[in-house]
């Protein structure tokens, strides 16, 4: 499978995305700077965690106005792979590739250790080399993950089955304390509609190798691989 | 020609900076009831413009950059 990473000014995880795909997963990777339009015929883009534009005026919202993010909007349209992480998430919603919006966390802190992350699904291209309810501890580092949408789409999003990964605790239970920024819901992770574009607050990039202290985000880019490998 | 937008958050959208500002305020001794923070923007146009065009930019500029619609709206205070 061959990997592309945006590359905006701002980002900072995407050298550990490209590590990661590339140096321990051993699959083709390259990156796509935010000016260029051309996505080199990867299969799977990945837009990483960072600051793009510095955050400024909002989360993820001037990114959306590079030309890359318009040649990854025409590759969502065609079914394929698009993977957000963290601000790469936040990009996608202010595009419109996904749903609802980062308010500040609730608590007002950077929040940036651990978490567990209930799979929902693993019936879906994301998922597919997890266990059913499988759950994963992936660091998350964030001041504004608190997904919020309005009560009607909530409800969509539900009934669509396009939460794929809620904060919980290492068992598996949803609950108001496994929530570390005040999510609706304890979301942590939600897919399009048509279940190719997803994007997810936590790093599963910082939890691919043993010595970082987890190695369950690897689960998320094996899907990815098998997924095109079968 | 200035343009002079403000985008706010919508009723009963959670604004925790604005929470924070008020319990700030309400610890020195302010009897404030209630603080939401929003944001104000001062946009400038060539004086040579007519200014319905310049209100129909504006218009567009806020509803597609200036603000999230999912949580904000936002007010054209004035072009002068």
């Amino acid at each position: 499978m061959k990997f592309g990473v945006v590359v905006f000014p701002g980002s900072n995880c995407d050298h550990d995305t490209y590590h990661v795909l590339k140096s321990v997963l051993g699959q083709e990777t390259v990156f796509l700077w935010h000016q260029d339009s051309d996505l080199q015929d990867v299969d799977t883009v990945i837009i990483p965690g960072g600051f793009s534009y510095g955050d400024y005026l909002r989360s993820g919202a001037i990114a959306k106005f590079s030309p890359v993010l318009e040649s990854v909007r025409r590759h969502a349209q065609e079914g394929k792979l698009v993977v957000g992480i963290c601000n790469g998430f936040q990009i996608l919603q202010e595009a419109g590739l996904l749903p609802g919006v980062m308010l500040r966390n609730a608590g007002l802190k950077f929040v940036c250790r651990h978490i567990y992350l209930l799979t929902e699904s693993n019936q879906t291209f994301f998922t597919a080399a997890c266990q059913k309810g499988q759950v994963l501890k992936i660091p998350i580092a964030h001041n504004d993950g608190n997904f919020f949408i309005s009560p009607e789409e909530l409800a969509e999003l539900e009934e669509n089955r396009q939460i794929l990964f809620r904060y919980s605790d290492a068992q598996g239970n949803v609950t108001p304390a496994a929530n570390p920024n005040g999510s609706l819901n304890n979301i942590a992770g939600v897919t399009n509609r048509s279940g190719n574009v997803l994007g997810l607050m936590p790093h599963p990039e910082r939890a691919s190798e043993s010595l970082l202290g987890s190695q369950d985000g690897r689960f998320i880019f094996q899907s990815l691989i098998n997924g095109v490998q079968h | 020609m200035k343009a002079k937008v403000i985008v706010r958050l919508k009723d009963g959208v959670l604004d925790p900076q604005g929470q924070t500002i008020q319990r700030s305020l309400n610890k020195m001794g302010h009897e404030v009831t209630g603080l939401r923070q929003g944001k104000y923007f001062e946009i400038e146009f060539d004086d040579l413009q007519d200014e319905s065009a310049v209100r129909k930019q504006v218009e567009e500029i806020a509803q597609d950059v200036l603000c999230n619609p999912i949580i904000e709206t936002f007010e054209i205070e004035d072009i002068s």
